[in-house]
């Protein structure tokens, strides 16, 4: 070769941030397939989080309880301002909606086992109430969802309490997909449907259409169960103001807020990251919303996605919220994404940590497929025990730091425990940056 | 005959009353006066009793339905029978929006008109409309039977499933992937049933059978079009 071509000084090669490799490869994957990305979970991308708060402790001002010695509480008890039947939980975390069809059997059972040991309720999904999950949860949430796939009289009334799904953080607006590899005979059948289709959720519900009619709806639904079900309201992170305004005033006994790190089984990757607002900001105007009428504690407010820690559950609290729910953490704690899978994991083309094509049913650990040797793997039992634990886990990490900031009740934490180490976190949870008094667009710099 | 007062003991009298009613119960009809458009009456049943409601109902009228016999000598509001399980619900004048959403048994009649999204997302339930029926009607309806006697709006059966429908006057235009299909002795002998249990009078051989081309049963980007 030429000796001065290979000494010519060169220009470096750079890749465009812009167009960086994962962003060409979804290219190229949709020129070549001629079909959006679907698939599971919630947000990726890095967002304004809980991480991005801390508490400051107990000090000069405040003194701390006794860890193991001093009492601090962690019941909550939702649904008081119209059921006549609340429901008493003995930690604020709560198992999300995650549907049968979706998960498979076993894994709704664990999800019962654990929750059920851990003293706190789960949560049905898109598909209807199974047999495993009912018998297996002291406490069970059934929700109303606009498909309405196996909705019946009778499991609203052997529920605990009703959740009217409006939303979900994941993808506020949206419907859902459920793949046909995934329709299994028992899943058709469920949802009165042919096996083997692709099956949609709708978007919105049927039979009503904005906060006057769900106030009409909500009134039915206490007709059919006389009263005794606490109702809750489920919405996307989009407007969490104003939703939880309208949700107070079509009659909701508590509001679940759902960030957009809060997972699906399946939906578009577009609508994933590009949809909604992050958990973080969706907790101070749910809290003023509340506050604004007068209604801060007697509606509960739960919020999800991205909880993973005491520490995150605590922070929640600390802004306002009376319970918080998981659902994805749950799905790792039972054994999603865990690496002694990840040789078929390399094989489906990914790796333990990020698979999320949950709507192929080929998941390795055996939880979201009906695949029958798939799900051979899963032992309910062994996974039971370990939600209980994580659950117990994070309770205790919430009651540290709880005790840390002199609370005897973790509900008793407040922002004015907190601050922030990022002016966004700042601005979003309404406290102050760290080592200053400045709270963005609340007060004077 | 029980006479209940609606006006006089209200909603939460009237559903708890009903729903103490059990199977072996003597007190096997009903009649409510004075129900003045109230909405959620008569919901959840799940009785063999006869409910007869004296006037005009507003939303979800027999809702949730099971065994129990309802009619409303009246017109109905929105999402009358909606996830109706079994028994009947039969209605003398027209009904608003959803009549009979998601309704997975039994059979709702309505001898007037229905609005649109008549039969959406019904899964198993009969509908029989002497009447027409407006826009979106069985808008991705799965199972069950929907009989039109009179003209169907725009974009019916749109995302159809299982359901099939029988329309014996005009379709005004079909929705995303239903079709015309033909009637075959079986459907003869089914719609025939239908009609004589609602009370119709007209012949299965001037009716028109729809039903899902089943082109959108698994998603395909060549299809977009058609969403």
């Amino acid at each position: 070769m030429d000796e001065n071509k290979i000494n010519k000084p060169r220009t470096m090669p750079i890749q465009s941030a812009t167009f960086s490799g994962s962003v060409n490869a979804e290219i190229r994957r949709a020129a070549a397939t001629g079909i959006y990305d679907i698939r599971g979970g919630g947000a990726k991308r890095k967002v304004p989080h809980f991480d991005d708060l801390l508490f400051l402790g107990a000090s000069m001002s405040r003194y701390p309880l006794e860890g193991y010695r001093e009492k601090c509480e962690t019941s909550v008890i939702l649904g008081t301002r119209h059921a006549k039947n609340p429901i008493e939980l003995d930690i604020p975390i709560t198992i999300a909606g995650m549907s049968f069809g979706a998960l498979s059997g076993p894994a709704k059972e664990a999800l019962g086992r654990g929750a059920t040991m851990a003293g706190t309720s789960t949560t049905t999904g898109d598909g209807g109430m199974t047999e495993e999950e009912r018998g297996h949860s002291e406490k069970l949430v059934y929700q109303y969802l606009p498909s309405r796939y196996g909705m019946n009289p009778d499991d609203l009334r052997r529920c605990d309490a009703i959740e009217v799904v409006v939303g979900q953080g994941a993808k506020p607006g949206g419907g859902g997909m459920l793949l046909g590899q995934k329709i299994s005979d028992r899943v058709a059948k469920m949802r009165d449907l042919p096996t083997g289709i692709d099956q949609r959720s709708a978007c919105r519900h049927p039979d009503w259409t904005g906060p006057d009619d769900l106030e009409i709806k909500i009134l039915e639904l206490r007709e059919i169960t006389n009263w005794e079900k606490p109702i809750y309201v489920k919405v996307g992170g989009a407007r969490p103001y104003f939703d939880t305004t309208l949700a107070v005033k079509a009659g909701a006994d508590v509001v679940v807020v759902d960030g957009m790190q809060g997972g699906t089984a399946a939906t578009q990757d577009v609508f994933i990251e590009h949809v909604g607002q992050p958990t973080l900001a969706c907790i101070r105007p749910a809290v003023q919303a509340l506050q604004d009428l007068g209604m801060h504690r007697e509606v509960q407010l739960v919020i999800s996605g991205g909880i993973r820690t005491g520490a995150d559950v605590a922070k929640a609290l600390a802004l306002g919220a009376d319970a918080v729910s998981i659902g994805s953490a749950a799905m790792i704690a039972l054994g999603d994404n865990d690496p002694r899978w990840e040789a078929d994991y390399n094989a489906l083309g990914t790796t333990a940590g990020a698979y999320d094509d949950w709507h192929e049913g080929n998941d390795p650990a055996g939880i979201t497929t009906q695949d029958t040797k798939l799900m051979a793997r899963f032992d309910p039992i062994d996974g039971g025990r370990r939600l209980r634990n994580y659950l117990k886990v994070m309770s205790l990490e919430a009651q540290t730091i709880a005790r840390a900031c002199g609370k005897n009740h973790v509900l008793n934490l407040e922002p004015e425990d907190l601050c922030a180490l990022t002016i966004e976190a700042a601005a979003m949870a309404r406290v102050p940056l760290s080592g200053t008094d400045w709270i963005p667009g609340r007060e004077k710099f | 005959m029980q006479i209940f007062d609606l006006e006089d003991r209200g909603l939460r009298a009237l559903n708890q009353t009903l729903h103490d009613q059990a199977n072996d119960t003597n007190q096997t009809s009903w009649e409510i006066i004075n129900p003045r458009g109230s909405h959620a009456i008569a919901v959840g049943l799940d009785a063999p009793i006869e409910v007869k409601i004296k006037g005009s109902t507003g939303y979800y009228c027999g809702g949730m339905n099971k065994q129990a016999d309802i009619l409303v000598e009246g017109s109905v509001g929105p999402g009358v029978a909606e996830n109706m399980m079994s028994g009947t619900v039969v209605i003398e004048g027209d009904a608003s929006q959803y009549a009979g959403a998601t309704g997975r048994g039994g059979l709702l009649v309505i001898k007037g008109n229905a609005s649109s999204r008549c039969g959406i997302s019904m899964k198993g339930i009969n509908i029989v409309v002497h009447g027409n029926i407006g826009h979106m009607s069985a808008f991705m309806a799965q199972s069950g039977n929907l009989v039109v006697l009179g003209d169907a709006g725009d974009a019916l059966g749109d995302s159809l499933y299982e359901a099939q429908l029988f329309v014996r006057g005009t379709v005004k235009s079909l929705g995303a992937d239903c079709v015309k299909k033909e009637m075959r002795a079986e459907h003869i002998a089914l719609l025939q049933n239908l009609l004589d249990m609602a009370g119709a009078d007209a012949s299965p051989k001037e009716f028109t059978r729809y039903g899902s081309a089943r082109q959108l049963y698994h998603f395909d980007i060549d299809n977009t079009g058609a969403y």
